[in-house]
């Protein structure tokens, strides 16, 4: 058996906008306005693709996460790959049993009973009879609403009902498992149990694929990321490097990187004590170079800033570098250097630098110099490093 | 067509399940339950009677026990090709929430709820055939040719539940086609005259392979002589080319139906 449990090659979706014709009466004046060589429908043209060109492969056992901004086709790949949808062109593989979690409860009929319905639903996701009585205290259980099993779903709060939507679908044992968004349900305790079962799937040594828009989900249950956006692919690899990415698209930054002909840069090198500097521990030792060479007269202010999540966590003033000011004649040319502890939360950063004549002018301007990934540090626990003192002295009293 | 009985066998236990729910939800919060399986053949029957009793005032001949029986025997299968044609036409459509978000061969909802009209049909039965024991209406050998009739009504039923279902969810005109058929129908099928009534024009009537069901069913179990054989391999033949042209074409749309829907 092959170790490729998914894979997509070149796949392409095409959708229309607009109505269809879902009744014989609207469709047979079209077709006879057709026939009579009258204007073509409209609706030929409006079609756009929803996927575009879209590969990807996932061995056995990985977790991929799908993100993306909203509408960028997301669920479109989930509803191919789960049979659901046919690519216009293209090829699709998949090797193994697979369950796909569209939607919580979508399957549940409001008239029965929770019970009646983890029968139901069970079955949908491919579940035999007795394999679900096996499992139903499971089931039950992790739901945590035993008190209501026998209660008609229609009288379930949206809460319960995603609550039991899910652990019956975290019963299934498939070898595949495609989520879509469905850890933004229940209340924080619930949604901890929940990411707690996907790790657990994950150990188990199940192939996941993962779509939602919770970064923090993402980084921390998958081991490749995938980033759409138009139903392209945009961005591929280690997720924290792809979920960067995600927050770049979502226009925070609209200045990527700027450059004015009174500055060149000649070379750039950032490392850190372990050498790889895309992943870090916190409080490690960070060094930035840059090589600079003036074509012309000028006086930079050199700045460094970072950002997280596509928010600026840390940014250097013009005014709190005037005074390091650095006025280079043409021709000069300098290594600017930085050094910093990555005092900071686990999570990832991206690292900017700017060359400032005054405010706001740049002669040099890059928000994704670096994008590095902070771990656990194994000194202590929390966010970041307090700096403290510790004070310890006989006691005379 | 191979690939297609394996999907099947493979999901059979979804077919139970969702065959399970539409009983279930069918008679969830109503007070007569079950008596619903009964009360639409029997106002059926009651119809039939009256249409009956007119006749014999006009034609002076006097109503008969044998054609009360007859028409019980005709409305109970005719009851459930109706409605199995009427619930399955609406199956795709009423469950778009499943069909959108989960694959699964969807020729289980037609088929789950012509099943579901079976044991309608099948609660029915019971209730007639404790009334005909009564009524001295007899048995004979013939009987046994009862299972395999209903089982060629059945297979036409599912064949054209699987046709409608899968050009309703195409065209929402289809199930409004449906009822207005359905409803005038029992006029040119015979439920509440035999077709020997019209002498050489009972051909026509007999085109119909339903009509052809139920005379053989009613000669079965009410006038203990064997079915018109010609007319019964016809009607046969309709019910598996319907079958399997009705399930060939469902089958080859199935991966449209997500995105018409």
């Amino acid at each position: 058996m092959s170790d490729i449990a998914l894979e997509f090659d070149g796949v392409w979706k095409k959708f229309k906008q607009g109505e269809g014709h879902d009744s014989l009466r609207d469709l047979i004046p079209a077709l006879c306005k057709k026939a009579l060589g009258g204007n073509r429908d409209e609706l030929d043209k409006k079609e756009f693709w929803a996927l575009h060109d879209v590969s990807f492969q996932v061995k056995r056992g990985e977790a991929l996460g799908i993100i993306g901004p909203n509408g960028s086709g997301k669920s479109t790949s989930l509803k191919i790959l789960s049979g659901i949808l046919r690519p216009n062109k293209g090829k699709m593989q998949v090797n193994g049993r697979m369950s796909a979690l569209i939607e919580v409860g979508a399957g549940f009929h409001p008239d029965l009973t929770g019970r009646e319905n983890i029968y139901l639903n069970g079955a949908i996701l491919g579940m035999k009879r007795d394999e679900i009585s096996r499992r139903l205290e499971e089931i039950i259980d992790f739901s945590g609403i035993s008190q209501f099993i026998d209660t008609p779903v229609k009288r379930y709060s949206s809460g319960m009902y995603a609550r039991l939507g899910f652990a019956i679908a975290a019963h299934v044992d498939p070898e595949i498992l495609l989520v879509d968004e469905v850890l933004s349900v229940g209340d924080y305790t619930f949604q901890a149990k929940c990411i707690k079962k996907m790790e657990e799937i994950l150990a188990n040594g199940t192939t996941v694929i993962f779509i939602s828009h919770n970064m923090e989900a993402v980084a921390s249950l998958c081991n490749k990321g995938l980033l759409l956006v138009h139903g392209k692919v945009r961005s591929e690899g280690d997720p924290a490097l792809v979920i960067n990415d995600y927050y770049m698209v979502g226009g925070a930054w609209s200045p990527q990187s700027v450059t004015s002909g009174k500055l060149e840069i000649t070379s750039k090198r950032i490392t850190s004590a372990e050498g790889d500097a895309t992943s870090i521990e916190q409080g490690d030792e960070v060094l930035v170079e840059l090589g600079v060479v003036a074509r012309e007269d000028c006086e930079v202010a050199p700045g460094l800033f970072l950002t997280s999540g596509g928010k600026v966590v840390f940014d250097t003033t013009y005014g709190a570098m005037h005074g390091e000011v650095l006025r280079l004649a043409k021709g000069e040319r300098v290594d600017i250097g930085w050094r910093f502890a990555a005092n900071l939360p686990k999570g990832v950063f991206s690292l900017g630098l700017h060359l400032e004549e005054s405010v706001n002018h740049f002669h040099y301007y890059n928000a994704s110099e670096l994008v590095f990934n902070v771990r656990q540090s194994k000194k202590y626990v929390g966010d970041f490093f307090l700096d403290h003192a510790l004070d310890v002295h006989p006691h005379f009293a | 067509m191979k690939e297609m009985i394996d999907e099947l066998v493979k999901s059979r236990e979804l077919l139970l399940i969702i065959t399970w729910k539409d009983i279930k939800i069918r008679y969830k919060q109503s007070i007569m339950g079950f008596m619903w399986a009964v009360l639409m053949p029997m106002l059926i029957v009651a119809a039939g009677v009256v249409v009956k009793v007119a006749i014999s005032f006009v034609s002076g001949k006097p109503l008969q026990l044998a054609d009360v029986a007859s028409i019980s025997v005709k409305a109970l299968p005719w009851s459930f090709f109706i409605s199995a044609i009427r619930f399955a036409t609406n199956s795709l459509t009423g469950n778009s929430n499943l069909i959108t978000k989960i694959y699964f061969p969807r020729e289980v909802f037609p088929l789950a709820a012509v099943l579901a009209n079976l044991l309608d049909f099948a609660v029915a039965s019971a209730a007639l055939t404790v009334v005909l024991a009564f009524s001295g209406i007899g048995v004979s050998l013939q009987l046994l040719w009862l299972p395999f009739l209903v089982l060629m009504l059945l297979m036409f039923t599912a064949g054209t539940s699987l046709f409608l279902a899968c050009s309703n969810l195409f065209f929402r005109d289809v199930k409004y086609l449906v009822e207005v058929f359905l409803t005038f129908a029992i006029f040119f099928t015979p439920v509440f005259y035999d077709v020997s009534t019209f002498g050489k024009w009972a051909p026509i009537l007999l085109i119909n392979p339903v009509g052809v069901f139920l005379e053989a069913i009613n000669a079965v179990v009410v006038l203990h002589h064997g079915p018109d054989l010609a007319w019964l391999g016809y009607a046969c033949g309709c019910s598996v080319v319907s079958f399997f042209v009705g399930w060939t074409i469902f089958h080859r749309l199935e991966f449209l139906f997500a995105e018409k829907i």
